[in-house]
C-alpha cells in the first residue's frame, strides 16, 4: 500500500487544505469508493487492486462532479490513474469541475494493467506513485481495421445483437454528464425493445464519446454482454485524432471538435 | 460532510447481485455495481442501476392497505394482520386448506421464504405455495 499517497493526503488533510479526499476504500474485503474526511480512515485506503491490478477501479471523477455540485466552494483531493487525469482535464473544460477546486493524486499503473488496457499513456503527469509506464501498442483496433467494410459491419452489429439495454456503459461512464440522454429519446430508439436498436443505440453513444471518451474502460468492464465497448471508443478517438489532430485530455487548453462553435 | 458507498445486495431478484448504494449526507444518490462481489463481478442489469430510485419513490408502499367499501384505506399493521388472520381462518374452514394459494417473492430473503412456506405447510396446511420468480 503507497505510504506516499496516505502521507500525501493526510498532510493534505490535517493542513486543511482539502474538505475530503475521494479515493477508495477497503471493507470485509471489498473496494468500494469514499470520501476520506479523517486521516484515520486512511489505513484502510485501497488502489482499486483486488484480485488483478486495478480490477477494483470505480468512476471517481463522476462522484466528484457530484459532490462539487454538492459544495462548490470546497476543495478536495482525488485519486487518479493516467486515465482519470485526462479525463479530470476534459471536464475542466466542459466545466463539470473547477481546476482550482481539484488536487489530483497520482498514480501510475502496473505493466499488466497498460496492456490489459492497451494504453497509450499509463500514468497520470502529475504522479506521485507507482512506475511511469510505457505506452502501449493495441491490437484491437488493427483487427477491427483489417477487417473489410462489409465484415466490419456484420461484426459490429453481432456483438450489438446482445445489448440487453441495461444503460451500464452509459451510467458507468466518468464522461457522461448530461442531464438528458439522447439513448433514452424515444424518437430515436424504440423503448422496451432488446436489443436496442442496431446499430443505432451504439453508434449514438459512439459519437457522443468525441473529445469525451478518455479510454479507462470501464464500460466494457460493466457490459453483462461481453460487447468490446472500448475497442469500439478507441476507434473514435483513432477517427477524431486522424481527421481532426485532436486527442482526447492529452492537452488543457486545446477544445475538442464537439467543443468549438465556429462563426462564420 | 459526509460521502460514502455501502455494500448491500439487490433486491429485485434472486440472483444476488452486489451493489453500492451511493450516500452523499444521508440522502441516496446512486447505485454503482460492486465490482468485488463474485456474483456480478461489476455488472448490474437495469433494474440493479436504478435501484437508488425506487427507496424515495413517493408510489413505494410503506403501509398496510385494507381494502373497506371498494376502496383501500390505510391501516396499522396490527388490524391488517388480525383482518388476514381471520379471513384465512374462516376460507380455510369453510373451503379447505388447497382453496389457499400462497406467493412469495423474489425481493425477500431465503430466510424469509422459508418462513412463509412454513406458514404455507404447516399452518394453513396446503402445499400451494410458488414464487414470483416462476410467473
Ligand atoms: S487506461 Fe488503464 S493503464 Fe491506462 S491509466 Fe487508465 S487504468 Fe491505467
Ligand atoms: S472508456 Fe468507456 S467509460 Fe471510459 S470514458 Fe470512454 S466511454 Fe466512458
Ligand atoms: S453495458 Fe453492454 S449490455 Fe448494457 S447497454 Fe451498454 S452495451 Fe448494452
Amino acid at each position: 500500500m503507497s505510504k506516499k499517497i496516505k502521507e500525501t493526503v493526510r498532510t493534505l488533510l490535517v493542513e486543511g487544505k482539502i474538505r475530503g479526499f475521494l479515493g477508495l476504500i477497503e471493507r470485509d474485503g471489498h473496494v468500494m469508493p469514499h470520501l476520506f474526511g479523517d486521516p484515520q480512515e486512511l489505513e484502510h485506503l485501497s488502489l482499486g487492486d483486488h484480485g488483478r491490478a486495478g480490477d477494483a477501479r470505480y468512476p471517481l471523477n463522476q462522484i466528484l462532479i457530484q459532490l462539487m455540485r454538492a459544495y462548490p466552494e470546497e476543495t478536495f483531493a482525488v485519486l487518479v490513474r493516467g486515465c482519470d487525469e485526462r479525463g479530470l482535464r476534459e471536464l475542466f473544460k466542459w466545466q463539470q469541475l473547477r481546476e482550482e477546486k481539484v488536487i489530483p493524486i497520482g498514480l501510475g499503473c502496473p505493466e499488466e494493467l497498460a496492456r490489459a488496457c492497451e494504453c497509450e499513456k499509463p500514468f497520470p503527469d502529475n504522479l506521485l506513485d507507482g512506475p511511469k509506464g510505457e505506452k502501449v501498442e493495441g491490437q484491437k483496433v488493427a483487427r477491427v481495421n483489417a477487417m473489410d467494410i462489409d465484415a466490419r459491419l456484420r461484426f459490429w452489429k453481432a456483438e450489438f445483437d446482445r445489448c440487453i439495454k441495461c444503460l451500464g456503459c452509459r451510467n458507468i461512464c466518468p464522461m457522461c454528464f448530461c442531464k438528458e440522454c439522447t439513448l433514452e429519446e424515444a424518437n430515436l430508439i424504440d423503448s422496451g425493445e432488446i436489443p436496442p436498436a442496431n446499430p443505432t443505440f451504439h453508434l449514438v453513444r459512439a459519437i457522443h464519446m468525441v473529445g469525451r471518451c478518455i479510454d479507462c474502460g470501464l464500460c466494457e468492464e460493466a457490459c453483462p454482454a461481453d460487447i468490446p465497448l472500448r475497442t469500439l471508443y478507441k476507434k473514435v478517438a483513432e477517427i477524431v485524432s486522424e481527421e481532426f489532430g485532436y486527442k482526447t485530455g492529452y492537452t488543457v487548453d486545446e477544445k475538442s471538435p464537439f467543443n468549438i462553435i465556429e462563426v462564420k | 460532510m459526509e460521502f460514502k458507498t455501502v455494500l448491500t445486495t439487490c433486491p429485485y431478484c434472486g440472483c444476488g447481485c452486489g451493489l453500492l448504494l451511493e450516500i452523499l449526507d444521508g440522502r441516496l444518490i446512486g447505485t454503482l455495481p460492486s465490482k468485488t462481489s463474485p456474483v456480478n463481478q461489476g455488472r448490474l442489469c437495469v433494474k440493479g442501476w436504478s435501484v437508488h430510485e425506487f427507496v424515495t419513490s413517493p408510489n413505494r408502499l410503506i403501509r398496510p392497505l385494507v381494502r373497506k367499501a371498494d376502496r383501500l384505506v390505510e391501516s396499522s399493521w396490527d388490524e391488517a394482520l388480525d383482518l388476514s388472520a381471520r379471513r384465512l381462518k374462516e376460507i380455510k374452514e369453510r373451503h379447505g386448506p388447497d382453496s389457499i394459494a400462497v406467493l412469495t417473492s423474489a425481493k425477500c430473503t431465503n430466510e424469509e421464504n422459508y418462513l412463509l412456506q412454513k406458514l404455507t405447510r404447516a399452518a394453513i396446511g396446503t402445499n400451494n405455495i410458488d414464487h414470483c420468480a416462476r410467473l
